[in-house]
């Protein structure tokens, strides 16, 4: 195989494992939730239901047929882009949950925009001046926002904000949006409490990345050409540590869109999450079955993502 | 000749350099003092409470903290202080099974496809990966909201949720130790691969895997205290801390202790273990990071 | 007498160990370096010789700092400067060439970025002037394709390359001190004399001073004009090369000189062992190598076609360079990567190429041993317990008996019994080298293949180590196959050596005709390309450059 076509080779390679644990993911989603305790048709029937009743309706949703073919008439409807419909309220799925796709999107995107320049800056400054003043603070933060529960950073935040200082309103939706500081107060305790969370990890993981590509032979070759410290980090070693930190990136980032649970219940904010924990409760298969189908999309998504970039900025594969 | 003659005798004199480089510095201490603290309250921490921590025992509801009442009352005047002896029960106890189970586990099957390699390596690899895919917290709740609460039920999913980390993590040891030269004599020497496992490959894993464990706890921790504070965690009369404070919330924004004295629970032994592990002796953590 | 560029005055330089205590591991060095003079610092590991060469950069390494002295470099006084005004020198006026310029190039940066960085950092050059220069050092380091070898990456040239570009690295700043620390180690011997000719070279047009850090001694003869000869943080002895070659005066370099001196191996008489097959050890057409397998041949094919014989009490010695298939022999022969053809016979038995189908009796009549003994020995077990193991394993021995065994293992290889209730980051190299022997003996073997087990060691210990094998060999009538790729070491203790080149044997003749009558090119390459103790020999030495280019990995 010629040189020049081995990284593209190697990429297509990710994405065709991407693909590959897509399928076993789906399977083990479908099947999961098919061992969900608790028959559809009764639940669906209420306690007043004949078993004449729930046959039929058992008959009418197919759920007599082999499991495997109804796996593979999913998938197949899956890749069409067809959800199915709502057990509770006979809706489409795919109508259900654009909405609620479309506010996580938009809370994750907002929350990624604040938090990782932040966090890469932080993390590579912490180890740029490993052992300093400034790295303490940062490191004692990190292990602080770490170390407590996601509800208590949330409601220490609308302590602070919402009731002490009465700057932003205590919950995110329904509130106006017509202007553009409204949106921003409207959307600023989520993105608050929700980039403390991610970027504490991506802190953490940045500077372990940084400091272990400082210690090698060749940015001491670098100190020892008579390079700043500046230039060691950010010449020499960053480069290095890019697949590691893009790691990290892609696992803080693909727990934005179905990790915000506690975010979303607490500001009563209308995402994914909270739509998939409702249809738990109401037994909605398909809604279930999508859901999670969201959520293990984007986390692959985001990893092969990563794991493509480390791919290409390695030079040992790139040429 | 000489210069290793005199090479072995000053090796006789000088004593084994093992001691200090276990010693811990007093960040390390003051986590391991507080890690001790909790584990004894929750081990005897019921027989000290003051009152049944089910009881009403006061007509008024979160009242501040006073000599009968050392942490005030809840929501519905129960003693808090008693509530958080009892509760640590639940939240130490569930969060040590759970993340025994997971280690134990993971780094079993992690140890064994290490060694094994081959395909069993490859499935177990990719099953679990794709597992890690699902957010943790929300395969919890799914979970719960599915087969009800139940202290069996949260230990088994928590394990369910942290073992592929775990494998992950040691598989990723073991396959640096299993290429080590120590091993390939023993395999050479006809071991079977248990003894590969256990004797040339475990104690050498043990440090990080010990280390690793603690990290996961405090993972184990949050996301039990997550469940229980949206009302999936352990259910009524019952309460861990996480749930202490979800039924104390309301006092919140007049800062009744009721709710702050569970938080500073939560968090003094999540942050106390996380500066226990950090500041471990580098001879244990190693590569843990 | 002029001034010296570089005046070092009883330098002191402080570690913290793991356990926490000060230690002093440099102990008031003092010396001076003549403008355009090259100096050795030559010593064993932990003599200190790394750590001066790097002061005098000012720069120490994580856990050491310069407690005491100065140290003079031209008009500066690098004891007393600031960090940024080291900075400011380095590169500049004084420069470094690693042991590893493999590890010490950015892998993920051109290498012409990194030869002209120096010029970058100081500002001292446009930069299109300093990549021609950079052209211009290629050309003067003998490097191929000059013009265009900066535009590659790292990964994409050999390592004696790489060495040759570090040295550019070094030179392109005009520096009036270059430090060379080890910087042939890592190389083949017959990379090694090219590297080490261009150094010289360009070394003397530029008129630069040098400083020379290596262990060995052969080598420094080469391109030193004076050896400082250094033991535990202290100098022992100061002379010009060859002063100290023909002349030494301290009793240490006496004995470094010495652990040079080939010593014919005389074969040993054994006692008759009537009941035992003749030949111990028959190799016939084995092949072996790496990779997912296809119709029964891997990927990779490493070992072609090799065959010999060993008879019993003799030794037999396999020498090649990195990738000549010599390791993976033994491994093959141990079972530890299956041959996918040819035989294996062990006192005339066949044996299954893979281990995990061979008997224990088998298993137990050839032992191997690795070349790193801190990584052949699991760290984290008691010495006892590492003896011990074969012990149960093979012979069921158990308790006091078991005990007793592990302490004549011990004695056997000349350790202390109180040794055993140690662990082995607790032991020196050579100690844990002998362990990792009386390991492989507690099984009671016929045949031990040794891999490399000298190389990693000290001159003076693995002679020692030489001489250990030679009188167990006597009192236990072993036989030994002997890989290395250092020809003296062959000699001193082999009766036959199988000389390999990629995979194959090339040669098979007696160890001691080696020098003198080895007939096929690549041997008497590598046989001409061993450094001599003698400071006229790099000089004197003429290879046909068709041999070089055909053989020696450059």
């Amino acid at each position: 195989m010629p040189q020049s076509l081995q990284p593209w080779f190697l990429v297509i390679q990710r994405l065709g494992i991407a693909l590959l644990t897509l399928v076993i993911v789906s399977f083990a989603v479908f099947f999961a939730t098919e061992m969900l305790p608790g028959d559809v048709a009764e639940i669906l029937l209420g306690q007043a239901a004949t078993p004449e009743a729930v046959a039929g309706l058992r008959e009418a949703m197919g759920l007599n047929e082999p499991a495997l073919s109804r796996f593979i008439g999913w998938l197949i409807g899956l890749a069409r882009g067809d959800l199915g419909t709502s057990y509770v309220n006979n809706i489409e799925v795919v109508e259900l949950i654009s909405g609620r796709l479309v506010n996580s999107l938009k809370l994750a995107g907002v929350t990624t925009v604040v938090s990782v320049p932040i966090a890469l800056s932080l993390g590579i400054g912490a180890a740029m001046w490993r052992g300093s003043v400034f790295d303490r603070i940062v490191s004692m933060l990190t292990i602080s926002v770490i170390s407590v529960p996601e509800f208590m950073v949330a409601t220490l935040a609308v302590l602070i904000f919402a009731v002490w200082l009465g700057w932003l309103p205590a919950l995110s939706y329904g509130v106006d949006v017509s202007s553009l500081s409204a949106i921003l107060k409207a959307y600023a305790m989520p993105v608050i409490t929700l980039s403390c969370v991610i970027s504490a990890q991506m802190i953490r993981m940045t500077r372990a990345a940084v400091i272990e590509t400082i210690n090698t032979p060749y940015v001491e070759m670098a100190l020892l050409k008579g390079a700043s410290r500046k230039r060691m980090v950010l010449v020499h070693a960053l480069p290095n540590a890019l697949g590691p930190i893009a790691n990290a990136v892609a696992l803080s980032l693909s727990y934005l869109v179905g990790g915000a649970i506690i975010v979303e219940t607490i500001f009563n904010y209308p995402g994914v999450a909270k739509l998939m924990v409702d249809a738990v409760s109401t037994r909605d298969l398909p809604l279930i079955q999508s859901c999670a189908m969201i959520f293990c999309v984007s986390y692959l998504s985001l990893i092969t993502l990563a794991d493509v970039i480390a791919l290409l900025s390695n030079p040992r594969l790139r040429r | 000749m000489m210069a290793e003659d005199t090479d072995t005798t000053a090796a006789l004199t000088t004593p084994p350099p093992r001691g200090p480089g276990w010693s811990f510095n007093w960040v390390g201490r003051i986590g391991l003092v507080v890690i001790l603290f909790w584990a004894l309250v929750a081990l005897v921490g019921p027989w000290l409470a003051p009152y049944p921590p089910g009881q009403i025992v006061d007509y008024d509801f979160f009242t501040p903290m006073s000599a009968n009442y050392w942490m005030g009352t809840d929501y519905l005047g129960r003693d808090i202080f008693s509530r958080i002896l009892m509760g640590s029960r639940y939240t130490v106890g569930i969060a040590l099974a759970a993340v025994t189970l997971a280690c134990t586990l993971g780094v079993i099957l992690g140890m064994v496809a290490a060694v094994a390699g081959g395909w069993f390596d490859m499935v177990l690899s990719r099953l679990l990966d794709a597992f890690n895919g699902i957010p943790s917290l929300l395969f919890g709740l799914v979970v719960v909201a599915a087969v009800g609460s139940s202290i069996p039920v949260l230990i088994l999913t928590l394990t369910a949720i942290y073992m592929p980390g775990s494998y992950r993590f040691a598989r990723a040891l073991a396959v640096n130790v299993n290429t080590m030269d120590f091993v390939t004599v023993a395999r050479a020497r006809g071991e079977s691969t248990p003894y590969l496992i256990l004797r040339e490959i475990f104690p050498n894993i043990l440090g990080p895997v010990l280390a690793d464990l603690g990290l996961r706890f405090v993972f184990i921790v949050l996301v039990l205290s997550g469940l229980s504070f949206l009302g999936l965690g352990v259910q009524p009369p019952n309460a861990d801390w996480g749930a202490l404070v979800r039924e104390n919330i309301e006092g919140l924004s007049f800062g009744a202790p009721a709710v702050i004295f569970p938080s500073i629970a939560i968090a003094s032994l999540t942050i106390s273990v996380n500066m226990f592990i950090d500041n471990l002796p580098t001879k244990i953590r190693d590569r843990s990071e | 007498m002029t001034m010296p560029l570089v005046s070092v005055k009883d330098l002191r330089i402080g570690a913290v160990t793991d356990a926490g205590r000060k230690v002093e591991i440099i102990k008031g060095v003092s010396f001076d370096i003549a403008p355009g003079e090259i100096v050795a610092l030559i010593g064993e590991s932990g003599s200190g010789k790394t750590t001066i060469a790097l002061s005098l950069m000012g720069h120490t390494r994580t856990g050491c700092s310069i407690e005491g002295g100065t140290i003079r470099l031209d008009t500066s006084d690098i004891t007393a400067m600031s960090e940024w005004a080291r900075a400011r020198v380095r590169g500049t006026e004084v420069s470094y060439v690693p042991q590893s310029a493999a590890a010490a190039f950015n892998p993920s940066k051109r290498i012409m970025d990194q030869v002209t960085e120096i010029s970058a950092i100081h500002d001292l050059m446009p930069r299109a002037e300093a990549e021609k220069k950079a052209v211009d050092l290629f050309r003067a380091l003998a490097l191929p394709e000059a013009e265009t070898i900066g535009q590659r990456y790292p990964h994409e040239v050999s390592g004696g390359q790489l060495q040759r570009l570090s040295a550019a690295m070094a030179l392109v700043g005009d520096p009036k001190l270059v430090i060379f620390d080890e910087p042939t180690t890592a190389l083949d011997v017959t990379t090694q004399i090219e590297v080490l000719r261009v150094f010289k070279s360009v070394m003397k047009q530029g008129g630069m001073a040098g400083v020379y850090v290596s262990h060995d001694l052969a080598v420094v003869a080469q391109i030193a004009d004076r050896i400082i000869v250094l033991k535990g943080g202290e100098i022992l002895e100061v002379g010009s090369a060859d002063q100290i070659l023909s002349a030494p005066r301290h009793a240490y370099t006496k004995q470094l000189i010495a652990a040079f001196e080939p010593v014919p191996h005389q074969p040993q008489g054994l006692p008759l062992q009537a009941a035992k097959p003749k030949v111990v050890l028959e190799v016939a057409d084995l092949c072996a190598g790496y990779g997912p397998v296809r119709g029964g041949v891997p990927h990779a094919k490493i070992l072609k076609d090799v065959s010999f014989k060993l008879e019993r009490g003799r030794n037999l010695g396999v020498i090649g360079e990195s990738g000549s298939g010599k390791s993976t022999l033994a491994r093959a022969i141990a079972g530890i990567l299956p041959a996918y053809s040819g035989s294996v016979m062990l006192d005339g038995i066949q044996l299954t190429p893979d281990l995990r189908n061979r008997s224990k009796e088998e298993l137990r009549r050839a032992q191997i041993v690795f070349q790193l003994a801190d990584t052949a020995l699991n760290p984290a077990h008691s010495i006892s317990t590492i003896l011990a193991r074969p012990l149960t394993f093979y012979d069921g021995l158990r308790g006091a008996a078991r005990e007793a065994r592990v302490i004549e293992l011990l004695d056997m290889v000349k350790l202390p019994a109180a040794l055993r209730h140690r662990l082995p980051g607790e032991l020196s190299g050579g100690q844990k080298q002998r362990v990792n022997l009386a390991r492989a003996l507690a099984a009671s073997p016929e045949l031990i293949l040794c891999d490399e087990i000298t190389s990693a060691l000290d001159t003076v210990v693995a002679a020692a180590i030489l001489e250990l094998l030679k009188e167990l060999q006597r009192e236990l009538g072993l036989s030994y196959m002997f890989i290395s790729h250092d020809l003296s070491t062959v000699e001193a203790i082999c009766d036959d050596v199988l000389v390999m080149y990629k995979g194959e044997v090339v040669e098979a003749l007696p160890a001691a005709r080696m020098s003198t009558e080895a007939e096929h090119p690549y041997s008497r390459l590598l046989v001409s390309s061993v450094p001599k103790l003698d400071t006229g020999w790099l000089a004197g030495l003429e290879q046909d450059p068709e041999l070089v280019a055909q053989f020696a990995n450059r």
